[in-house]
């Protein structure tokens, strides 16, 4: 606070101290009040966002510290009044992510490398896809789940946990895409000249010397990508639904930590509610600590 | 790893020529899948929509009616909870997500904005389901309780703009609706608007501050200015995704099929009415379809405005 101020004092006053510059002083006095203001303001700004997320964390960690029980990472959802846990709920959303991530990164990965190495020949074509795979990345994830519903579900018959997980590969992709995409331009020319210098194929340069200068952004790119998904919701509705049972097999119903939740926040029996708090709160861990870890170990590598 | 890196050179130039043209056919096919799904995409909805289309014709767009019952359906009310959440949205975000950015490149020490601006995007990893239990929990009793009966006892006793802000003070509604998306887009906009603050020329701010001007004349009169494309760009961007918001929308929106003009009353919007009716639809109905059809009308908006955003922030990004 007290550096903000001389900083302020400083571009402020410079003007009216040198004297013969200063015009009249009631317009220079509004200058520095609408210059005060807009600085409170902003500091308001910041300061009223931050609250809003200390107030998140907080109420997540105030409802939802008592389910952090052992019956709840092994039993599954049980009718109220059971004693029931969120184990299904648990399992099933790590299989429906790492699915995704198995599904969506490599086309992410493979349409990256095309994006950053292709640009010679075919940008038109790569110009085309970078809008979409842009427009991907913000699209309604509810319409997502409604497209997989109509070409999946509805053929098959049912809904599936592998309908779910295609479902998120949709979202998976375009973050990948974008990462990959960044980090391969970052990889110096000198690089490549020296792998086709010794006569690589242009695959092996891509594959062997650009991914691997690369592969520390790519990983972080996937992991954010993991991160985005593992909270989804909507895209799940539709597509695997979400099982009250012990269910691992991709091709039935499963569930998942964020529909299990949607489904219980809204119940009107206190343990359910309880647990719904749980397992946000476990999930917002697990994705801000994805964050931080990311955030962190990019900050180290620009150092 | 080395010697097999350059064992390709001792193969002839054909089957070399060959792996290059096998891998820029992979990467080809892949980042065309990638145009199909989103083509897929609009394609599968216009094709679920064709039902009720076909049945109601463009008046859909228009007709206030969701009907089960009378087999009536019309997108007028969805589509105007969407758009009324939205735009409260960009009018809270706007301001805040620019005092952020301000402060963080002109007002803050660079140590601090470093963590600071890391803690602004965390809000943005929150889910939006984590949002919609939080606006739940704590907006909607202190919307119920606090603002809503003061402002309908201050504003809405205005002669014009009054409506706005009579009714029951239920909690949910449009307004609350709006502030939750307001704080969900803020750290998107705020993290464009800094980008855009931070990759203009310092010799442009630096004359201007040695020419007297106060910080806030600098930002008013340089940085917006220069970036304000972009800004107008990054501003889209938190209205596309505000417009396709699910989650955090459906516990707080009040789930009632209504248009009117108090901010308090409860409403819908096309994601949260698909969310909510989509599984109580069977396929083939007409209420199935007049589901896909205002989920391609959400589409052809959120598209529509995401293309705007990514449009005006080519200008400044093609630069990076």
């Amino acid at each position: 606070m007290a550096g903000h101020d001389s900083q302020a004092a400083t571009a402020v006053d410079t003007p009216c101290t040198s004297g013969r510059w200063q015009g009249n002083s009631l317009s220079d006095m509004r200058r520095r009040m609408v210059d005060r203001v807009a600085t409170g303001l902003c500091w308001a700004a910041t300061v009223l966002v931050l609250l809003m997320l200390f107030s998140i964390l907080f109420v997540l960690v105030r409802n939802g510290i008592s389910g952090l029980r052992w019956v709840t990472f092994v039993h599954v959802t049980l009718p109220p009044g059971q004693d029931g846990g969120l184990a299904n709920a648990i399992v099933g959303s790590l299989i429906q992510t790492g699915l995704a991530v198995l599904i969506g990164a490599p086309v992410g990965l493979l349409t990256g490398i095309y994006l950053a190495e292709f640009t010679a020949t075919d940008g038109r074509l790569i110009n085309a896809v970078r809008f979409v795979s842009d427009l991907l990345l913000s699209a309604p994830s509810i319409l997502v789940g409604l497209f997989i519903y109509m070409i999946v579900v509805v053929p098959t018959g049912h809904f599936s946990g592998l309908a779910g997980a295609l479902a998120l590969s949709i979202l998976v992709v375009p973050v990948v895409v974008r990462t990959t995409e960044d980090m391969l331009r970052l990889v110096p020319l000198s690089m490549r000249e020296a792998a086709f210098a010794l006569g690589a194929p242009r695959w092996r340069v891509i594959l062997s010397v650009c991914l691997r200068a690369a592969r520390d952004g790519v990983a972080t790119g996937i992991l954010l990508a993991l991160a985005r998904v593992s909270g989804e919701t909507a895209p799940l509705l539709f597509t695997s639904l979400g099982n009250m049972n012990w269910s691992v097999s991709p091709t039935a119903p499963m569930a998942s930590l964020p529909v299990t939740i949607y489904q219980y926040a809204g119940a009107a029996y206190a343990d359910w509610t309880a647990l719904a708090w749980t397992g946000a709160l476990l999930i917002t861990t697990g994705i801000l600590m994805i964050n931080i870890t990311v955030r962190l170990g990019l900050g180290r590598n620009r150092k | 790893m080395d010697r097999s890196a350059t064992s390709p050179s001792a193969l002839t130039g054909a089957v070399r020529g060959n792996g290059d043209a096998v891998f820029a056919t992979i990467v080809r096919c892949s980042a065309v899948l990638i145009l199909l799904g989103l083509g897929g995409m609009v394609a599968v909805m216009a094709w679920g929509a064709r039902g009720a289309f076909g049945r109601f014709g463009l008046g859909f767009l228009f007709d206030k009616a969701w009907n089960p019952v009378t087999q009536h359906f019309g997108a007028a009310a969805p589509m105007f909870g969407t758009l009324v959440t939205s735009l409260l949205a960009i009018a809270m975000a706007v301001p805040l997500a620019f005092g952020i950015a301000v402060w963080l490149t002109e007002i803050a020490s660079s140590r601090i904005a470093g963590v600071i601006g890391t803690l602004i995007q965390l809000l943005a990893a929150v889910p939006s389901i984590i949002f919609g239990m939080w606006g739940f929990a704590v907006l909607v009793p202190f919307m119920a309780h606090y603002v809503e009966p003061m402002a309908a006892h201050t504003l809405g006793r205005l002669p014009v703009v009054g409506t706005l802000f009579r009714g029951a003070p239920y909690g949910t509604g449009f307004l609350t609706g709006g502030m939750i998306l307001a704080v969900m887009i803020t750290p998107f906009i705020s993290a464009v608007m800094r980008d855009v603050f931070l990759s203009m020329p310092a010799v442009l701010k630096e004359s201007a501050y040695g020419l007297g001007m106060t910080r806030w004349e600098v930002v008013r009169r340089i940085i917006l200015p220069w970036s304000r494309t972009s800004v107008v760009g990054g501003i889209m961007l938190g209205l596309g995704r505000a417009l396709g918001e699910t989650m955090a929308i459906t516990f707080v929106i009040g789930n009632a099929n209504h248009i009117g003009w108090s901010l308090f009353s409860p409403g819908n919007t096309i994601a949260s009415l698909i969310a909510l009716e989509f599984p109580e639809s069977a396929v083939g109905s007409l209420k199935f379809s007049s589901l896909m059809a205002v989920g391609f009308l959400l589409m052809l908006i959120s598209l529509g405005t995401l293309v705007c955003s990514r449009l005006l922030l080519r200008s400044k990004a093609a630069g990076r």
